[in-house]
């Protein structure tokens, strides 16, 4: 069998220095197979973040063994974290960070460019055709900041699809948006699994979007509580009928 | 974007970009400082250069006098003539002069040599009698030493036999004029009355009253110097090298060389001083700049630490992030340093449009040389850049954790 997206083992963090330390995820253990679309929901403070930042490798974790598409991280130096990140993991965060200096299109080609160290014509032919998907092929010259707060959400999507990533990675990529645009944003995530294989690990507070994704890991106090799949989710037809519907 | 530009030309040009007012005003700051810089780097060394003209238009670089000759002058300013005037004794002439003329000729490092035969002695017309210096020259080669066809204030330049030149003090001193005779008497008695064809202003009050020119035939009867020449003045292509060409002369041919810089050093320890001095306000100038460039690119990494942050989750190294940063200060200083030198070259146009003579010329010509703007757009560059090394640093070593949730 492949290998999984993501694989944990006793994965711990503790935060501040040693006589005032204290651990905010007490021995995560998960497995994300290839083309899983799962929900990390949680009271707030459970570490929910705290954990997509280790699994993004933006942060390392205190003990434990992370495996992200096969790729031992431990012994990783930050150059070599960061080329991992660069190429298997895409990132969607609830601000929708792009770079107000760039255009849409240029923040979508971004990691392509910071790979790669020059820009082509490739790179923002996929840009343009990633933009097309999430329906802002007109949009591409535009300056992120003066696209709407869906908008941008949508870019910020296309930019982590980019590299063609096994994973994406959003903590709360809806908690900004109107419900309208909410449902738009995640019925464009669950389309992008759908179709590519990608698989995703969204951080929400919505029970309503929780409820649409194949399974749901609950954490509380930094440890899993439960761990289920969504028969209701799972068990649909894939494309049709992911915004509209409700379970 | 350019395809041919890295992503950290990019990145780093658009933050510059998108911080206009910042961008702007450090970039003004820069220019102001590369400015200073420049202008005063071009009044220095335009100033010198005129000082150091002015003060060797009527001296050799390098004079070259027999070796055992006792009174070795130590005068500044007015070279030849002090020296002659000082010895008591009888003069000595070069040995086999010639030889050494032809040889010096062939050293790359001199551009004219001149053999001269002068001395002490008395000009006379009517009643008036002058203490003066007679010097034999030979006018062709002489003058590529000290140009003394261009500074004629009348007459011509001519010292066949029975012919001599004086400086315009002397001929006020004696009521001479062009076409007057007078008498010269050397030490030895030697006297021979001569008609003046012209006079010279060499810018120097001390040489224009006592400098008398002959052919040098002339020169070496009146002085008994039959077939010798009491000294042999130099001129090089390049003034600073005097010292040590003089050396080498020393050395070689075991006469005295006297260099100009060794007759005039309180002269070139000023210029020196001034350069120093010059040289520690460039230096502070600059420090200052740098702490501008630094300060500046401090506020923008914390400006734009989510962006750093978003760069960095996207793929963007350490490395990278601290090459954008190193960048933009490079570009600042580089910039900088293009607006400062052509604000430098208004002030100089300015200056020299200001500053001029009573008679409306020049006071002297400066001018920024092409030289001086690469060196000052290179030095601003890698003054940009260094100021720029603890931002970077700071950029780099960003958690992105911190910058993204920020
Ligand atoms: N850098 C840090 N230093 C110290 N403590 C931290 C740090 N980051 C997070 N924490 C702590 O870790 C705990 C979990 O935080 P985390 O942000 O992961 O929660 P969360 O589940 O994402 O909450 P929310 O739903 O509000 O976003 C909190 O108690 C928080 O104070
Ligand atoms: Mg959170």
């Amino acid at each position: 069998m492949a290998d999984p997206v993501l694989h944990l083992e006793g994965l711990r963090k503790r935060y501040g220095s040693a006589d005032t330390e204290y651990e905010v995820l007490h021995g995560i253990d998960l497995r994300l197979e290839r083309g899983e679309f799962a929900a990390l929901i949680g009271p707030s403070g459970s570490g929910k973040s705290t954990l997509l930042n280790l699994i993004g490798l933006l942060d390392r974790p205190s003990a434990g063994r992370l495996v992200i598409d096969g790729a031992e991280t431990a012994t990783l130096d930050d150059t070599a974290l960061t080329r991992l990140r660069g190429e298997r993991i895409g990132f969607v965060f609830q601000h929708h960070h792009l770079i107000p200096a760039f255009t849409a299109e240029e923040n979508v080609a971004m990691p392509l460019l910071i790979a790669r160290g020059r820009p082509d014509a490739a790179m923002f032919e996929r840009a343009g055709e990633l933009l097309g998907r999430v329906g802002l092929a007109d949009r591409r010259r535009q300056l992120a900041n003066r696209l709407s707060g869906g908008q941008q959400q949508r870019v910020a999507i296309a930019r982590a699809l980019a590299m063609s990533p096994a994973l994406v990675l959003a903590d709360e990529p809806t908690g900004n948006l109107d419900t309208h645009s909410a449902d738009e944003v995640f019925a464009l995530l669950r389309e992008v699994n759908r179709q590519l294989g990608t698989s995703f690990l969204i951080v929400t507070h919505d029970p309503r979007l929780a409820h649409r994704c194949d399974r749901i890991i609950e954490l509380v106090d930094g440890r899993i509580v439960s761990d289920r799949a969504n028969e209701v989710a799972a068990g649909r037809s894939p494309v049709q009928g992911s915004a509209e519907e409700t379970e | 974007m350019k395809s041919w530009m890295p992503f950290e030309w990019i990145a780093a040009l658009r933050f510059l970009q998108e911080g206009r007012m910042q961008s702007l005003l450090i970039i003004v700051g820069v220019g102001v400082g590369v400015a200073v810089i420049v202008f005063m780097s071009a009044l220095l060394s335009g100033l010198q250069a005129n000082l150091v003209r002015r003060t060797l238009s009527s001296q050799a670089h390098i004079v070259l006098l027999p070796a055992e000759e006792v009174a070795r002058p130590q005068v500044a300013g007015e070279g030849a003539l002090n020296r002659v005037q000082k010895q008591a004794q009888r003069l000595r002439s070069i040995d086999q002069w010639q030889q050494l003329r032809a040889r010096l000729e062939g050293w790359p490092e001199i551009a004219a040599v001149s053999p001269v035969a002068s001395g002490p002695a008395f000009a006379v017309r009517g009643d008036a009698s002058k203490a003066v210096t007679l010097l034999g020259i030979d006018p062709g080669r002489y003058n590529r030493v000290v140009d003394l066809a261009g500074r004629l204030a009348a007459g011509e330049l001519r010292v066949g036999a029975g012919e001599t030149v004086i400086g315009i003090e002397l001929a006020k001193d004696l009521g001479a004029e062009v076409g007057d005779k007078l008498r010269l008497t050397g030490a030895e008695g030697q006297a021979e009355t001569l008609t003046v064809t012209g006079l010279f202003d060499l810018g120097n009050k001390g040489v224009n009253a006592r400098n008398v020119y002959v052919g040098l035939r002339t020169g070496q009867t009146l002085l008994d110097l039959v077939g010798g020449v009491s000294n042999i003045d130099l001129a090089l292509h390049d003034l600073d090298e005097a010292e040590d060409v003089a050396q080498r002369i020393a050395a070689e041919s075991g006469l005295i060389a006297d260099s100009w810089i060794r007759t005039n050093a309180q002269f070139v320890t000023a210029l020196t001083s001034q350069r120093v001095s010059s040289d520690v306000i460039r230096f502070f100038i600059a420090l200052s700049v740098s702490f501008g460039i630094a300060s500046v690119l401090v506020v923008s990494v914390v400006q734009r630490s989510k962006e750093i942050g978003i760069l960095r989750a996207m793929g963007a190294t350490q490395a990278q992030m601290r090459r954008i940063f190193l960048l933009q200060g490079g570009i600042v200083g580089f910039l900088g340093s293009l607006l400062g030198s052509a604000l430098a070259w208004s002030f100089l146009m300015l200056w020299r449009m200001l500053a001029r003579n009573p008679d409306g010329t020049p006071l002297f010509d400066i001018g920024v040389e092409p030289a001086l703007v690469a060196i000052a757009a290179g030095g601003a560059s890698v003054v940009g850049i260094l100021a720029a090394l603890l931002p970077a640093r700071r950029a780099a070593g960003l958690d992105p954790v911190v910058a993204i949730r920020g």
